[in-house]
């Protein structure tokens, strides 16, 4: 399916916007991210599994806050750097 | 031999800035009097500390993060060319079933290790964690001994503790340079601790501290360390603290108020402490406003630095070219420091974007940089 990525993530794609990853799941998504592109996990979720303070995600524009929510292979994940101060 | 020049250092300086809006780094010439700032580096992370390898002068660590990305180390294996993250940076071990974990909010503390463990490296975090690495940097695990000590919430408290703004942090981490075993840190809140098993257990070492925030008089721990610092005698050790400037003399066990020495108008409130490279009697601190609501500025607007030649029997105001008045800025806990060289250099880094330097042991200042983002640390760059 295909992911959406803000800027501050872009050094771990090499510069590219969107990625196609692959997931039933949030939890599994994130680690095929991590699995093509190192990294990327861990600075959007915590070592505790949770979602960071300043990472928003949406799936079909939905905002989601756990990593159980269910895939479909159509879905549009969108990953939002959210407003974090100056 | 006269101790104070033995193994001095010589020739251009180089310093590692860390600020709130990226790393940057200052080469002097051969005298220390021209001065030449690098482009940013990692521009616009928040980089809390930038620390080259003593053991091997082409490996730098940086501790940093982006505003919206969690928390990293950054390396670079050519002296700060070309830099790459952390395969593995610090995080603390998931939480067990039914338990809050904690969570890495930032990297705050770099140390090596000493010359006998190259490649070791520690870090302190936010909220209060210690983290080794024993490959340079790459991969970090949690040292347990401390992060899951069962008395680490009497001695940090939990969640509900008031904390610094910036969050609670682990810092000061200092390893004795004789037995790479014998540990010490500091956190605030929390105290100084010590360790002589590489971290597996920890011992309070706070008595004589004064934490007037704690209704209990003389605390075993929960203190408010602003910057700790093994002097060139290992046994020799200072703090700055937010209730006074303290020495302790192992194998004493009670630090002593140094800081009441100071001219009383001043105070001994500051965050940094920095110490002399070859002389354990010898140290500098900038003194802040601690007044009704704490302004923690220069006070008066009058900025000075403060030495002490006789282990903090006596102070000597330093402030020969810095700004006689309406300089509000303060100097934080890492933002202080020294080389090595004879005489020894000094440097310091302000919240509003400048770094001062004195090539005569403090006597006369100039400013050697300015218009950087606000600064959090200063490092000297190993010249081996």
């Amino acid at each position: 399916m295909k992911v959406f990525l803000p800027s501050p993530l872009y050094s771990y794609t090499n510069e590219k916007r969107s990625i196609d990853a692959s997931g039933t799941t949030l939890a599994e998504l994130l680690h095929d991210m991590e699995a093509k592109y190192p990294g990327i996990r861990f600075r959007v979720i915590d070592e505790q599994g949770n979602i960071r303070q300043h990472i928003k995600i949406f799936v079909n524009k939905q905002l989601v806050r756990k990593l159980d929510v269910h895939l479909n292979v159509e879905d549009e994940i969108i990953f939002i750097a959210a407003l974090s101060g100056g | 031999m006269n101790l104070k020049t033995a193994n001095a250092s010589f020739g251009s300086a180089t310093l590692l800035i860390g600020t709130r809006k990226g790393g940057f780094v200052l080469k002097s010439d051969a005298a220390r009097k021209q001065w030449k700032i690098s482009a940013p580096i990692q521009l616009g992370n928040i980089v809390n500390h930038i620390v080259a390898d003593p053991r091997d002068k082409h490996i730098w660590l940086m501790a940093a993060r982006a505003g919206h990305l969690g928390p990293t180390v950054m390396r670079s294996t050519d002296g700060g060319k070309k830099w790459q993250e952390a395969s593995k940076p610090p995080a603390f071990l998931p939480a067990v079933e039914g338990k809050k974990g904690l969570t890495v909010d930032h990297v705050f503390w770099l140390t090596p290790s000493n010359l006998s463990e190259p490649g070791v490296w520690y870090a302190g975090t936010s909220p209060q964690g210690l983290f080794r690495s024993e490959d340079g940097g790459d991969t970090w695990r949690g040292v347990e001994g401390l992060n899951a000590n069962p008395n680490r919430v009497k001695w940090v408290g939990d969640e509900t503790q008031d904390a610094p703004p910036d969050g609670a942090t682990l810092h000061s981490i200092n390893v004795d340079p004789r037995d790479a075993k014998h540990l010490y840190i500091s956190m605030s809140i929390g105290g100084t601790f010590e360790s002589r098993d590489r971290g597996a257990s920890w011992q309070p070492i706070n008595r004589g501290v004064e934490a007037l925030f704690n209704p209990e008089p003389d605390p075993e721990y929960g203190h408010d360390v602003h910057c700790m610092r093994l002097s060139a005698d290992p046994d020799v050790m200072y703090q700055q603290n937010h209730c006074g400037i303290y020495r302790l003399q192992k194998p004493e066990t009670r630090w002593q108020r140094i800081g009441t020495n100071m001219p009383k108008k001043i105070g001994d409130i500051g965050f940094p402490i920095a110490l002399h490279p070859r002389d354990s009697n010898t140290l500098w601190v900038f003194p802040m406003d601690s007044g009704s609501v704490w302004p923690r500025m220069a006070l008066d607007g009058k900025p000075a630095v403060y030495a002490s030649k006789n282990a903090g029997k006596t102070w000597q105001r330093l402030n020969a070219g810095m700004p006689e008045k309406n300089a509000w800025w303060t100097v934080k806990r890492q933002a202080m420091t020294t080389d090595a060289h004879d005489p020894v250099g000094i440097y310091f880094g302000t919240t509003s974007g400048e770094v001062w330097a004195s090539r005569d042991h403090g006597k006369r200042w100039s400013c050697i940089a300015r218009h950087l983002p606000h600064i959090y640390s200063i490092e000297v760059a190993a010249k081996k």
